[in-house]
């Protein structure tokens, strides 16, 4: 919890890692790319503050006790959402897997949510596999790379009978929350991967799940939220808006802030911290004191009111994850219900 | 190109003239040339006349699309400067930069550099990004005639000569000559990019020129601070 103000916050962080990207995880062959990666994430954060950066060997592997002081104790998280990220083609024991996530979020009973992935391209092997995660793990969302390749497959589409089948599976194991890469990447080549029509047809198809929409679709923030407007069950995910942009890029993160606001609103916006690219505890402490500007290049967007600020900081995804909020830190019931939430 | 012994005086000429080159060439995704977006890391005329340009980007993993072309834009703008003889054009610390210099250098096209890997040439991506610029752009321009006292659902009335003149204005124009769109001072300010017919909806076609605008600055700024933590290089402001 975080409490500014006299105001309290309840933080539940929706996008964070516990990555090996050592080069003992290295895949023999593949050193140049799993090195690029990671020197890629780590130019990411050099857009936070400079007290935040970390050295290149910390965070390729950086321990549990590090990412619990980083996330718990200093960074004001009360719960934090695992997105996991295979990449077991340059990682050997995978880059940041359901089963590392899962460990380390049993250790630590309450803390963590443990979301899990698919592929529609593993077919039915990979459903049963799914199955055993989800029920091994208690997942409830999934992060999916649409643009990743697989053998001669250059990336996949939400619109597809074959995820069509996966969704449902979903459906039926109660994995409601879908999270769906679509931001910076590198794949496919002569597409363009940031792509969210697909996205859109799923969620018209499946109205009982929602769709997290994670990095906003940067670059691309005009087709995604032209597409939320339209589709009660898309949700943004801040990630990468936070930390890429609030600290380096200040009057670019308050008119994309303005965008999102206008054309998503409050109820529609999840924070993520991306840890370990970014920590939480300058972005938590910065959104809390985040204002939009005065000034005639602001003059079209809205103040954001602290009622706003605790929907985003954590009760949106308190709702999408049926999480128990403390009653000092909720707010009046949203105006968007997300779908799929238990009775309680 | 034949090649032609010139002196130092010459030479600077020459690399004037493709410095100048390289700044009509775009980051197609940012609509930004790549000499202000500090991806121009290293250019060098020889007193033979040859020139030697050297790219650079945000990330190992940049778009390997976008980032064809800007090396095969690059080549082009350059080996078109009288007095050059000769053109290397060189994308480095890239996952895919061996693969992009020699299709570049080879003349192979896309498809051609990266055979099974792609199935489209870029034309329609570059067209894509280009009417995107065209409402950034429309944004730009609108906000200036707004500014000056005009009122927004009166936009439709006006044409591209009632905007003010200057550099957003022409590089609007530009972009809307490059889709084969209305550019005279007689076309209408504002049309849709997609099919150049007016635009009924001036409300929306404002927010959606808005946002497109924010979208592409937001980009440019995340790309810019990548290079910069990138290299270990200082902002200038």
């Amino acid at each position: 919890m975080y409490v500014k103000d006299g105001v309290k916050y309840f933080v539940v962080d929706g996008h964070s890692h516990f990555w090996d990207a050592s080069p003992a995880n290295w895949v023999p062959g593949q050193e140049q790319y799993a090195k690029g990666w990671i020197e890629c994430f780590h130019a990411y954060q050099s857009l936070g503050p400079a007290e935040t950066h970390w050295p290149i060997e910390k965070f390729q592997k950086y321990s549990e006790e590090q990412m619990m002081t980083d996330l718990f104790d200093e960074g004001h998280v009360d719960v934090a959402v695992f997105q996991p990220t295979n990449l077991r083609q340059w990682y050997t024991a995978g880059f940041n897997t359901t089963e590392a996530n899962g460990d380390l979020a049993e250790r630590h009973p309450g803390k963590f949510i443990v979301n899990t992935n698919w592929d529609p391209r593993d077919g039915e092997d990979g459903r049963n596999a799914l199955e055993e995660r989800a029920k091994r793990w208690g997942c409830v969302g999934a992060k999916l790379y649409t643009a990743e390749w697989k053998g001669d497959s250059r990336g996949w589409s939400l619109k597809s009978p074959e995820a069509a089948r996966y969704l449902e599976k979903c459906q039926e194991l109660g994995i409601r929350n879908i999270h769906i890469h679509k931001g910076p990447t590198i794949w496919p080549l002569d597409k363009d991967a940031f792509d969210v029509s697909d996205v859109d047809h799923a969620a018209t198809n499946f109205p009982e799940l929602n769709f997290i929409v994670e990095h906003v679709g940067l670059p691309r923030i005009e087709d995604f939220c032209f597409m939320a407007t339209q589709e009660p069950n898309v949700y943004a995910g801040l990630s990468v808006v936070v930390g890429g942009l609030m600290h380096a890029r200040p009057r670019f993160f308050a008119k994309v802030m303005g965008e999102l606001m206008f054309w998503l609103g409050e109820d529609k916006l999840v924070f993520g911290s991306d840890y370990a690219i970014w920590e939480p505890k300058w972005q938590v402490e910065g959104f809390v004191d985040w204002q939009m500007p005065d000034g005639e290049e602001f003059s079209d967007y809205a103040k954001l009111s602290v009622t706003a600020k605790r929907k985003i900081l954590g009760l949106n995804a308190a709702k999408l994850y049926d999480l128990k909020v403390p009653p000092e830190c909720d707010v009046d019931a949203p105006e968007v219900e997300p779908v799929g939430v238990p009775a309680s | 190109m034949t090649s032609v012994t010139r002196t130092p005086d010459q030479a600077a000429a020459v690399l004037a003239a493709v410095w100048s080159a390289l700044g009509t060439v775009l980051d197609p995704e940012l609509d930004e040339p790549l000499t202000h977006l500090g991806f121009v890391s290293h250019c060098l005329v020889t007193e033979e006349g040859e020139v030697r340009v050297r790219l650079r980007l945000p990330t190992y993993f940049c778009a390997p699309n976008f980032a064809y072309l800007m090396v095969a834009d690059s080549y082009d703008a350059v080996v078109a400067v009288p007095g050059v003889t000769a053109v290397s054009v060189r994308l480095e610390d890239h996952f895919a930069a061996d693969v992009i210099n020699d299709g570049v250098a080879r003349r192979s096209g896309f498809m051609g550099s990266f055979p099974g890997e792609a199935v489209n040439e870029l034309d329609d991506l570059r067209a894509d990004f280009l009417r995107r610029a065209v409402l950034a752009g429309t944004d730009r321009v609108c906000r200036a005639v707004i500014a000056g006292g005009v009122d927004r659902l009166s936009l439709t009335e006006l044409t591209l000569g009632d905007a003010p003149e200057g550099a957003d204005r022409e590089r609007l124009r530009s972009r809307r000559r490059e889709l084969g769109l209305p550019h005279g001072d007689s076309s209408p300010l504002v049309l849709d990019p997609a099919t150049g017919e007016a635009v009924t909806d001036i409300r929306t076609h404002l927010g959606l020129a808005r946002l497109t605008r924010v979208s592409q600055e937001a980009n440019s700024g995340v790309c810019r601070g990548m290079l910069l933590g990138r290299y270990g290089l200082k902002e200038e402001r």
